[in-house]
């Protein structure tokens, strides 16, 4: 098992994405997903970014793929959409719009916001030319186990969602722009003020979930921290790592150092690595997603 | 809808001796089995849901009402004494009820506008909903059914009384 | 005349819609495999032929929605929701899954296929990718689409489009939504259920009624105020700003459903072919109120006339309603 570092969800200042990506180049992640996946308009504001990163990353041996979009209506995302399978990095599809303009035998990564529940995906999706999924984050171990076995038998990557606040939903509507009672095409990028996302509490002061732009997520991190050796015996490829502010690269250090060992303290090491946040990991033990860790 | 005539207001607020509760109870409950009887599919369809107690509290009526569909009973509780225990509650008034029953109001609407509210176990009380409205119930053809009373004449009684009780009495939308 | 297509939860939600002037009927099977797996609703296998025999013997058709995606290891339940719906005589399947339409196309190649709403499928590249891959005829379009991209989109493609005009609203992207089991455990992918009942709870207080879900406080009615579905995206929260303010309300949606009804003439001109009425959770009373609404309203439209406005307020969630993604400002 080896460590996918998935593509950034939330907006940041394009230095602190350069600063990100050069550090994360330095980690024992195995490769990484770079793109903009949740809000087009943010693309234009750090796409410089994107090529020296996937340079750096290349360069220190990572394997890199280009994310597409999760939620693709305008003309404008659909050409985003295509003008991916230019760039000649294998694409991580978020939608399966993407696939319209697949190129034939180009390779493709499924991203977790994609709907793959059962082998009869998982199959026709590798016939497809699907080299590695990552699975949704709601699923249990139990399906995990199956669709981890038909994964090997068809030659697919099976990843599953290691750490981050998991993508709960996207609309078309912004919730960020909302909060701020600004209308979607006049947001001003307010997203870009919470690294983290905007948490959302419940009327009873309970963290809940995060609002990032047009997408939510849960307040708490999912972490697979305490299933480590679970998902190892049900033969899962890798684990992906969520982007998110803090001493990243301490964090990719702890799950590499975990996945070494036997994981035993990892979620301890979490949390003082990253000491604001809570820990969730209800999902795979088939609970309520936000059931606390540990 | 009509108003409510004084006359039945003022007997409705009465406490209901205990012999009116039994008697009430085991007509009720035959009632009841009449019902499941001439609707076979309805008790199947509340699946694991039937063995739920389910207080009716129509506010309007003197009595509640506990309705257990396996074993099919209804029993008529005094409203001022401490309320049978219970797996999940519905509380309006008479009319909302009815109403519901005959397929003339959406139970959602009535949650909606705050004129039905319920409490406890909510799967239960969406399988009954569900259960009785997919039976298409309607109390006077049940009624003339359990008396071996000719079902037209109950319904005609039954549709020139419903307006002047405010209440639904029988299913309009299967009028002949 | 563009197509009403009506819910049924229920044989009798079937019969009265049909009777209402429903073209086409949608239900499901009483299992995990469709969208609305709620307590004592849905059909038998045998309830299923029967709605079918009743609807064709009156002009009216049968989709079978299995809409949900099969669980890993368990895809046979979901395979015989589909031969079964076949052999009912069902005129068409609404599928989400790619695994599920990949083996319909196989298994019951004659068997009309629709894709679901829950596959999102948000644009003319993913309609033609699915019309393409599995000769999908209609497609129901997300709720994420103005009138105007849905224009766009029917200008590009070859297949059908169904849309939703009446009923609850979805705010996130269906199919793509896992706030439910974030919360309870239980999600619509998964187990065809939303906010389930077996995870809601009411309480009342000296102030009026909270709504729980999965011991989560979603909503505080005063009493006797207009009472919301306890559902996650229409609930109350509160989002401190990070310098010291807060947001509280409805963080998401108000407690709204979607009524598009001055928008049909719109959605014609777009190129809809049919439109969909949400609600197979709900009871005879509201499908007859409903379908005999729309059934007018889409003759109207046809003929170029007013469109009938207002008449359904008291059967909408929170009694208020939005025309949601179509109108751009909702955004």
């Amino acid at each position: 098992m080896d460590l996918t570092i998935g593509p950034n969800a939330f907006l940041w200042e394009t230095d602190v994405v350069r600063g990100f990506y050069r550090d994360l180049a330095a980690t024992p992640a195995a490769r990484v997903v770079i793109g903009e996946w949740v809000c087009s308009k943010r693309l234009p504001l750090w796409q410089a970014a994107i090529l020296d990163a996937v340079e750096a990353l290349l360069a220190a041996g990572k394997e890199v793929a280009i994310s597409s979009l999760a939620l693709v209506t305008l003309p404008m995302e659909r050409q985003m959409t295509r003008d991916l399978f230019d760039m000649g990095l294998p694409v991580e599809i978020a939608d399966l719009t993407a696939l319209e303009s697949l190129p034939q035998g180009h390779p493709f990564w499924v991203a977790p916001v994609v709907n793959v529940y059962n082998e009869g995906t998982l199959d026709w999706l590798a016939r497809k030319g699907a080299t590695r999924i990552c699975l949704p984050p709601e699923l249990p171990l139990s399906s995990v186990a199956v669709l981890a076995r038909a994964g090997r038998e068809r030659g697919v990557a099976v990843e599953v969602w290691g750490h981050g606040k998991a993508p709960l939903a996207i609309s078309a509507r912004c919730y960020h722009a909302r909060l701020h009672d600004r209308p979607k095409n006049a947001c001003m990028f307010v997203c870009g003020e919470d690294p983290h996302g905007r948490a959302v509490e419940t009327l009873e002061g309970d963290g809940f979930l995060t609002v990032n732009g047009v997408q939510t997520m849960g307040f708490a991190v999912t972490t697979a921290a305490r299933q480590i050796a679970a998902l190892r015996e049900a033969g899962v490829s890798a684990l992906r790592l969520s982007p998110q502010p803090g001493d990243f690269a301490a964090l990719v250090g702890a799950w590499d150092s975990a996945l070494a060992g036997g994981g035993d303290g990892l979620l301890d090491e979490l949390r003082r690595i990253m000491p604001e946040d809570a820990f969730a990991d209800g999902f795979l033990d088939g609970k309520p997603g936000m059931a606390a860790a540990g | 809808m009509a108003s409510r005539s004084p006359l039945l207001a003022a007997l409705m607020r009465l406490p209901p001796p205990a012999p009116v509760l039994m008697a009430g109870s085991h007509l009720l409950t035959r009632l009841g089995r009449k019902m499941a009887g001439r609707h076979p599919g309805m008790i199947a369809r509340l699946g694991p849901e039937a063995g739920k107690r389910l207080l009716l509290d129509a506010t309007d009526l003197p009595a509640l009402i506990l309705l257990q569909a396996e074993p099919l009973s209804l029993r008529l509780f005094p409203r001022r004494a401490a309320a049978p225990p219970s797996d999940a509650q519905i509380t309006g008034n008479l009319a909302a009820f009815l109403a519901m029953l005959h397929g003339e109001s959406d139970g959602d609407a009535l949650f909606f506008s705050g004129e039905l509210s319920i409490s406890g176990d909510t799967s239960a009380v969406l399988a009954l909903r569900n259960a009785l409205d997919d039976a298409e119930i309607d109390l006077a053809a049940e009624f003339a059914a359990l008396f071996r009373a000719p079902e037209t004449v109950v319904r005609r009684l039954a549709v020139v009384a419903g307006p002047r009780l405010g209440l639904s009495l029988t299913r309009m939308e299967a009028l002949p | 005349m563009m197509e009403l297509v009506c819910p049924a939860g229920t044989p009798a939600a079937l019969r009265t819609a049909v009777e209402a002037g429903a073209h086409a009927v949608y239900c499901g099977f009483a299992d995990e495999t469709n969208a609305r797996n709620f307590p004592g609703l849905n059909f038998s296998r045998a309830e299923m032929a029967e709605g079918v025999a009743h609807a064709h013997a009156r002009g009216a058709k049968v989709l079978v929605a299995i809409n949900t995606f099969p669980r890993a290891g368990d895809a046979d339940l979901w395979h015989r929701a589909i031969d079964d719906a076949a052999g009912a005589g069902a005129d068409a399947v609404i599928l989400a899954d790619m695994g599920l339409l990949d083996y319909a196309r196989r298994a019951q190649p004659q068997l009309r296929r629709h894709l679901s709403v829950q596959a999102a499928a948000s644009n003319a590249d993913a309609i033609n990718f699915y019309a393409r891959e599995f000769g999908v005829k209609r497609v129901v379009l997300p709720r994420v689409l103005t009138v105007a991209e849905i224009d766009e989109i029917n200008r590009e493609i070859t297949v059908e489009t169904e849309a939703f005009v009446f009923g609850g609203l979805c705010v996130m992207a269906e199919g793509r939504c896992s706030l439910s089991s974030w919360t309870t455990g239980l999600s619509p992918n998964m187990n065809g259920v939303c906010s389930p009942a077996s995870h809601v709870s009411y309480e009342t207080t000296p102030e009026g009624q909270d709504a729980r879900l999965g011991g989560v406080l979603i909503h505080r009615t005063p009493a006797g105020g207009p009472a919301p579905y306890p559902t996650i995206c229409k609930g109350a929260f509160t989002s401190p700003d990070g310098a010291g303010g807060r947001q509280t309300g409805h963080i998401f949606e108000d407690p709204v459903s979607l009524d598009a009804t001055f928008l049909i003439p719109m959605l014609q001109k777009a190129g809809v072919r049919a439109l969909k009425i949400e609600g197979r959770q709900r009871s005879r009373a509201y499908v007859a109120q409903v379908v005999r609404t729309f059934r007018a309203a889409v003759e109207a439209a046809d003929r170029g006339a007013e469109m009938p406005v207002g008449a359904l307020a008291k059967l909408t969630e929170g009694q208020a309603s939005t025309t949601g993604s179509y109108a751009k400002i909702w955004r």
